[in-house]
């Protein structure tokens, strides 16, 4: 059994027609993970033992009408998994092995029946766009091993571009499923803020953190969503909006549809290749019925320097609860109460982390918050408002997930410039709580892949998915597959 | 590039943040807090005089509910990933020296 090459709907069909077991699904996704995971590194954690277990039990039941029934997938390490260990890649959790609970969306998972066969490697708290912020190793990129995967979700799109499962789940902060997903050649929603619940997933910036999917095709990540989507009474900040059939509206019917570029997405800092892999998108689009104008979100210059103090602001409040106390590791120096603080965060947090809470708390700190904090909530607001203006007289903005395709491991440009740049095309979609979309729309002539970018009203998935997946359709790009080891 | 927080100010901070740090770390967190700054210093550019303040990404009005006891964890599971345990309660050293 190889399932790299179909769809959730498919093999959905293969199990009903008994063609294959969903031990036949499990074992493939386990024995992918054994032939490629020692080069990959997506997964920290891998839970052979019960997912076997689930899989046999599922093979028993005659009832398989659940939604994902059997489909085998992952999580990253950031939402927690009741028993399993879950480390939001950091050394501080290395021995948080007994998770209470599930998060919301793993309960949702397991509801519709699909099996959890490990936890995604990490950048750190979800703070960092390659991996190699994470305390136990670095993904590579399925593509060619010596790039990055992206981040901070590059197991969760490392994983699905490898063929190691069908489905993985991702948080976005500021493009951390999207960046990785345009890098891995694979397909990743940020949902609108308060369309999937949140609890279970392990903070980072709370008014901006969403959980989503990463999957091959469009209709797969769409099923995913609706399974995920929803009111939790656990999160009061999940919407009480309905939540419709995304996969069930991808008609590729898209004639009348107006779409908005951002001149600010395609500016001097865009690869080549990159802008014209995102000028043929458009095109398509025309050839399929679509008109597109270019217009401007003149404040997107702005949304690196405000995401970087409400996130970070956000960040020292919420990893307070890091203590050495409940749960962690705590620091064996410690003499007193006071240390123990001190030095289980001090050798427990990464260099990334630390950097972040020293902004945020700066930027929370007694004469500095007006200055700062205040005024980066106010040109929120102005970012916030130039989504507004876009999206009343067109229904999607469209551009590319990222500015260039992965770079290399190690390369660590740390010039902040060029780090800010990287920033503008992802960020104030989390700052305006909309929804985005990063599918494959390219390769690069060494072989990389490319993600274009399809933003959305609030609540307005189903728009955004007809309009990724009329695209998928009309091109090859997600059939492509990269060339690792092994048999698949 | 302008210098606006001192090392002492970023040991004060890393005080309240609960985060022992050396010396050396000390001078390089100064540094790396000062490059932001200047950076998000741009701010200073827009006009956000009578823009109210944003924060959350979709309206919220207050959620109320009623308040009903329910079984959440046991003691026993609470106490389960603690580093330090003992008669049921989370162990810490001392309080005071």
């Amino acid at each position: 059994m190889t399932f790299k090459k179909h769809s959730i709907k498919e093999i959905e069909k293969m199990l009903h027609n008994n063609e294959i077991t969903v031990k036949d699904l499990v074992e493939s996704s386990l024995n992918r993970i054994k032939e490629v995971d020692d080069q990959v590194k997506a997964f920290i954690t891998v839970d052979e033992e019960n997912a076997l277990k689930k899989a046999e039990q599922l093979d028993q039941q005659t009832n398989k009408d659940a939604k994902l029934f059997g489909i085998p997938g992952a999580i990253k390490d950031n939402i927690v998994t009741k028993g399993l260990r879950t480390t939001c890649g950091s050394q501080f959790l290395s021995n948080f092995t007994d998770p209470l609970y599930d998060a919301t969306v793993v309960d949702k998972l397991h509801e519709a029946e699909a099996v959890t066969v490990g936890k995604l490697n990490m950048d750190e708290f979800a703070m960092g766009s390659t991996t190699e912020n994470s305390s136990y190793q670095t993904t590579h990129n399925p593509w060619n091993l010596d790039h990055v995967p992206g981040g901070s979700s590059g197991g969760s799109a490392a994983a699905v571009a490898a063929g190691e499962v069908l489905f993985t789940l991702g948080t976005d902060t500021g493009g951390s499923i999207r960046q990785p997903a345009a890098f891995c050649g694979v397909v990743g929603m940020k949902p609108t803020y308060g369309r999937v619940s949140r609890f279970g997933a392990v903070a980072f910036a709370s008014s901006l953190d969403q959980v989503g999917p990463i999957t091959r095709t469009v209709e797969d990540n769409a099923r995913i969503l609706e399974v995920i989507s929803g009111r939790d009474k656990m999160d009061m900040t999940s919407a009480h909006e309905d939540v419709p059939a995304f996969s069930e509206g991808l008609t590729g019917d898209i004639k009348g549809l107006k779409i908005a570029v951002p001149k600010e997405y395609l500016s001097e800092a865009v690869d080549p290749e990159v802008k014209e892999a995102v000028m043929n998108a458009l095109k398509l689009y025309e050839s399929l019925g679509a008109t597109w104008e270019e217009v401007s979100l003149p404040h997107s210059k702005y949304a690196a320097a405000v995401y970087y103090i409400i996130s970070s602001g956000e960040a020292s409040a919420n990893l307070a609860r890091f203590d050495g106390v409940r749960y962690g590791v705590r620091s064996e120096k410690a003499k007193n109460m006071l240390d123990m603080f001190r030095l289980s965060r001090s050798e427990g947090f990464g260099d990334e982390v630390k950097k972040r809470m020293f902004l945020g708390a700066y930027a929370l700190s007694s004469g500095n918050y007006e200055a700062y904090y205040k005024k980066a909530q106010q040109v929120r607001t102005l970012i916030k408002q130039d989504f507004d203006h876009v999206f009343a007289n067109y229904d999607v903005i469209v551009g590319p997930t990222t500015p260039t395709p992965a770079f290399k491991i190690g390369e660590k440009n740390f010039d902040p410039m060029v780090v800010y740049a990287r920033d503008v095309t992802t960020v104030p979609i989390n700052l305006a709580g909309v929804p985005a979309i990063s599918v494959p729309c390219g390769f690069s002539k060494d072989g990389l892949p490319f993600g274009l970018q399809i933003i959305g009203k609030h609540f307005a998935e189903q728009t955004v998915y007809r309009v990724a997946h009329a695209f998928e359709q009309a091109t090859d790009f997600h059939k492509t597959l990269p060339q690792l080891g092994g048999a698949q | 590039m302008m210098s606006h927080v001192s090392e002492d100010k970023v040991k004060q901070l890393a005080d309240m943040l609960r985060i022992a740090v050396t010396e050396e770390e000390a001078t390089r967190y100064t540094e790396h807090l000062n490059k932001m700054v200047d950076y998000v210093k741009c701010l200073d550019e827009v006009d956000t005089d009578g823009v109210e303040p944003m924060t959350h990404a979709i309206e919220l009005k207050n959620v109320m509910r009623d308040d009903e006891p329910k079984q959440w964890i046991t003691q026993e599971q609470a106490l389960k990933n603690a580093p330090d345990h003992e008669d049921g309660q989370f162990r810490v050293p001392a309080i005071l020296d």
